[in-house]
């Protein structure tokens, strides 16, 4: 009788338990997920500007091996982005808004990003991520996070269907507020791998 | 007497007739001519040509406000769209990539012909090796994205370095598919019309279109804003601006005049002979000028009539002066002939100054001038005493006449408040003396202020190119300047790899000399030579030479690839700019280079000149258009300015030759010259600094002023009796001015008010100029005549 009462009233309850729990649960989960891209682009946003070394390594299948550069990067928010490479050659590109100015050696390139929308998409998926620019990111990918705040692998599919055709995806994977790691894999197989440590301020 | 006056009559007829005829068959124009001077210099006449026809003269700077940026952007796009389908646009631009692909294929295609980089050092072992490693390294950086495709046709990477010279200029920025602004507050379409900017009328018909265009895709009622700016634009607004502002106040001022002189003669058919002698002074001016220079100016029109508006004085004289003790039309003649001819001839030696000025619009007023002044004084003379009725009378104005004439006699009295005043004037044009004068020929721009802001945002917002520094090689064929073209490029190179220089443009870019060319073509090596030269090339280096073949078939076409003509680059923008930098007029052919200044620093001319002349090449010319510009017009405006001062001693010269008086003639200048002082301080006080046109208005009021000194003057020296012979200086006479005579100045001065003062409520600045000028000036001149008049009675 005991037994029984128990475990009429029982039921009911455990099913109230779990259904808050999972309710809970859920809540908390789609609010994890939302809290964090937000979350990460503010906490990225508030390094207003930086100064890190770069390692990247590209894997082309027209080479024979891969080639490696390294050299420094400095941005600041908010579309200000300079990559200055030491090696194997001299070389910069500095991005200004909509304009791209590449030096090497005595030769200077000065490009309108309009005319080369790959290039910008590409170059926005750094330049977004660095500052945190969440808007300026969708523009051009479809995000989606993976991790904990403390460990985070952010991913961008571009939208585009020409972007497509060139950018298969980019991965972008960070500590905290500090972006660690960029991986780029390209449509026709290429890809690269940048790797990234913060400097202290120049 | 009578067949007399019969005779005049049918002469002046036939006068008229021979006017009409000849005005009839004269050509007018409105273009630039007026500025360019006799006999031009090289730079004046490249200066003059390419306002009248340059490139910067052609573009027209379309903007779209209002609406948001989706919409702006598709009216931007549908605009652009029906525009790029009218034959009178060479070309509109809003940013949509309509030339991209074939400006693209034209440039790879033409790769080897093009690239200052294809030498036969390039295409050696080590040459392609450098290359080679070169290329690999550009693939490593995030350029490599765009080249990584290319590498196999193109590894010395001659399309990377050919687009790296086109795109050195900066574009505006695409919002939604077309360009926009930078505060995104509008979106930006840059045309190109066919017709050049000074054909005013096209240009206003491509303003037509563009309405129509931007009316018809904007639906109505819509908060869409089109604005429009350029040379184009500012000549068509300012041809309407000035032509509805000198209809309009001629109209208003002859209205004026006219119900002035009715109320004084309360006599239609006297204010209708009244006019008789200016017309006739116009139409005489008119064919002067079209029998003196071949064509007649816009701008000879518009101020001619206004410089011998004098001319209604004379009738005014006649009237007003004969009208004094019934006396008759011929006794006026004997009395007042004398001082108006010798006041004809004083206003004529003031503007025949003008006829000697290099700048043509100056010597065509000139002309206009002193030819319509004889002439109207010859018909008041000679002809319109005859016209009028045996009973001609005008209304009795004999109170008024004495009422001004107590006014004058006391006017002695103020003649220290006088003397104060004109020493005033003397010192602040002391003080004012290094700023009295606007030495920009913006100055007589009759743009105004929100057009002139309205176009440097837009300029701003397009980094349109702003023409003011050229270099312009001229020679005998294409082929000569595209060569020396090369050479002047390469100097210019090194002066914006120095930093002087942001950029430049070349016609030679996207059409190379043929020389030039056949060199590039003689580089490339053979297939079996640049087959073995690339094996050797990859050694050391991460690719593997097979991966080249296209590369080896590109350039075994390159080298019996036709040499590149003119006819090879239709379709894309580069035709555009060979089109507007390559420029052939009467078999003589030039070459145009725009520069482009460094960011926030000025272009060092003397250093570029300097650059330029170590080349060697005598048929090169470095042009600093605004500055040629102002010295065109600082040239002309300090001639004026010493014409006009001999002008000046022209008169006293007559003055002295006639009077044979020193005394005397100072007595008659002193009060036109402290008009003329007290005239000018007042310009510089208010901050106004003086343009060509206050210069002509100061001429005008010595020429009005002197009729008003003279009679004055007449009137101290004439003896009461009219007699022959000279006054002796030592026995001058009483005070003699009739009342009447007084009477005829001040309405005369009240009608020359009254056309001028309206004048300067133009907000056209040489309207104005000449406006705020005599209406005063011409005050002035009467109140200090009666001021210091030589009086018996004080």
């Amino acid at each position: 009788m005991m037994t029984l009462s128990f475990h009429v009233i029982s039921r009911p309850i455990m099913q109230l338990v779990l259904a808050v729990l999972t309710l809970m649960l859920s809540s908390e989960i789609s609010h994890a997920a939302n809290w964090d891209i937000d979350q990460l682009m503010r906490s990225l946003a508030k390094t207003r500007s930086g100064h890190a070394s770069f390692v990247e390594k590209k894997f082309i299948a027209m080479l024979e091996a891969p080639v490696e550069s390294s050299g420094e990067l400095l941005y600041r928010a908010p579309d200000h982005l300079e990559r200055h490479t030491f090696k194997p050659k001299a070389e910069s590109m500095t991005v200004d808004g909509d304009t791209l100015l590449i030096v090497r050696g005595s030769q200077k390139y000065r490009l309108q990003l309009q005319d080369y929308p790959e290039l910008a998409a590409f170059i926005d998926s750094i330049r977004g991520t660095l500052v945190g620019d969440r808007q300026a990111l969708e523009r051009n990918y479809r995000l989606s996070l993976e991790g904990s705040a403390e460990r985070w692998v952010l991913q961008l599919i571009p939208i585009d269907e020409k972007m497509q055709a060139v950018v298969w995806r980019i991965r972008i994977a960070g500590v905290r507020d500090d972006v660690r790691s960029i991986t780029i894999t390209q449509a026709d197989g290429d890809s690269s791998l940048m790797r990234i440590d913060r400097l202290a301020a120049p | 007497m009578r067949s007399r006056g019969r005779s005049a009559i049918v002469l002046w007829l036939a006068f008229i007739l021979v006017c009409g005829i000849i005005i009839g068959r004269s050509q007018f124009t409105t273009d630039l001519s007026a500025f360019l001077p006799h006999s031009p210099t090289p730079e004046q006449e490249l200066l003059l040509e390419q306002v009248r026809d340059g490139l910067a003269s052609r573009l027209i700077l379309v903007g779209i406000e209002g609406v948001d940026a989706p919409t702006r952007a598709r009216l931007s796009k549908r605009i652009a769209q029906r525009l790029r389908a009218d034959p009178d646009f060479i070309s509109v631009n809003n940013g949509e990539p309509v030339r991209a692909k074939d400006d693209r294929d034209f440039l790879f295609n033409h790769r080897y012909l093009l690239s200052p980089g294809v030498t036969p050092e390039r295409f050696s072992v080590d040459g392609l090796h450098a290359a080679l490693s070169d290329s690999i390294d550009l693939l490593a950086s995030p350029a490599g994205l765009l080249v990584k495709a290319l590498l196999p046709r193109d590894p010395s990477g001659e399309m990377a370095r050919l687009v790296g010279q086109l795109n050195s200029g900066s574009r505006p920025q695409l919002v939604d598919g077309a360009w926009a602004s930078r505060d995104g507050a509008r979106a930006l379409l840059l045309m190109q019309t066919r017709a050049s900017g000074s054909d005013t009328d096209a240009q206003q018909r491509a303003m037509a279109a563009i309405r129509k265009a931007f009316d018809a895709t904007s639906s109505s009622g819509s908060a869409a804003k089109l604005v429009m700016t350029g040379p184009g634009v500012f000549s068509v607004t300012s041809r309407d601006t000035i032509k509805s502002q000198v209809i309009r106040l001629s109209f208003i001022g002859i209205a004026l005049i006219a119900i002035f002189l009715l109320l004084v003669y309360r006599s239609f058919a006297a204010l209708a002979l009244g006019f008789l002698p200016v017309i006739s002074g116009a139409l005489a001016g008119i064919a002067a000028v079209s029998l003196g220079f071949g064509a007649v100016h816009g701008i000879t029109l518009g101020f001619g009539t206004a410089l011998i508006g004098e001319a209604v004085d004379y009738s005014i004289y006649l009237f007003v002066q004969s009208e004094q003790g019934g006396t008759s039309q011929q006794a006026w003649i004997k009395r007042f002939w004398p001082t108006i001819r010798l006041g004809v001839l004083t206003s004529v030696f003031g503007f025949a100054s003008l006829l000697l000025s290099g700048f043509p619009g100056l010597a065509q007023l000139g002309l206009y001038a002193t030819s319509g002044l004889i002439a109207a004084a010859t018909v008041t003379r000679f002809v319109l005493p005859h016209l009028l009725p045996a009973s001609f009378r005008i209304h009795d104005v004999s109170t008024i006449a004495l009422g001004l004439t107590r006014l004058v006699r006391r006017a002695a009295a103020l003649r220290w408040v006088a003397v104060i005043l004109l020493l005033a004037a003397c010192v602040v044009l002391v003080e004012h003396r290094t700023s009295i004068w606007n030495d920009e020929i913006a100055s007589l721009s009759p743009v105004s202020q929100a057009d002139l802001q309205l176009d440097t945002d837009l300029r701003a917002d397009m980094g349109a190119p702003d023409v003011r520094y050229l270099v312009v090689v001229s020679g005998a064929d294409r082929e000569s300047v595209l060569h020396d073209a090369e050479q002047v490029s390469t100097v210019l190179q090194a002066e914006v790899d120095r930093g002087e220089l942001a950029g430049f443009e070349s016609p030679s870019r996207y059409l190379p000399s043929v020389a030039t060319q056949r060199a590039r073509q003689a580089s490339l090596p053979s297939n079996a030579l640049l087959e073995a030269r690339l094996a050797q090339a990859v050694q050391g280096l991460p690719v593997r030479a097979q991966l080249f073949a296209p590369f080896l078939t590109d350039v075994a076409a390159a080298r019996s690839q036709p040499m590149l003509q003119a006819a090879d680059l239709e379709g894309t923008s580069m035709a555009m700019a060979v089109d507007a930098l390559l420029i052939e007029q009467d078999r003589h052919w030039s070459v145009l280079l725009p520069l482009t200044a460094p960011e926030g620093a000025s272009i060092n001319a003397s250093r570029m000149r300097a650059v330029l002349s170590e080349t060697g090449l005598p048929n090169v010319l470095f042009v600093d258009m605004k500055g040629e510009s102002d010295r065109l017009y600082s040239g002309y405006l300090h001639e004026a300015i010493q014409l006009s001062l001999g002008g000046l001693v022209a008169i006293v010269a007559l003055l002295l030759l006639v009077f044979r008086s020193p005394m005397r003639v100072f007595r008659i200048i002193a009060p036109l010259a402290a008009a003329v002082i007290t005239v000018t301080a007042g310009l510089a006080v208010f901050g106004q600094q003086l343009i060509i046109l206050h210069l002509v208005g100061l001429l005008l009021v010595v020429a009005v002023g002197s009729n008003y000194a003279l009679f004055f003057d007449r009137a101290g020296y004439a003896p009461r009796q009219s007699g022959e012979g000279p006054v002796s200086e030592a026995n001058p006479v009483e005070h003699t001015l009739s009342p009447h005579t007084l009477a005829s100045m001040v309405f005369a001065g009240f009608t020359t008010v009254a056309g001028f003062g309206l004048l300067s409520f133009s907000n056209v600045s040489i309207l104005q100029a000449m406006g705020v000028t005599v209406a005063p000036g011409v005050i002035l001149a009467l109140l200090y005549s009666a001021i210091f008049a030589r009086q018996a009675d004080v």
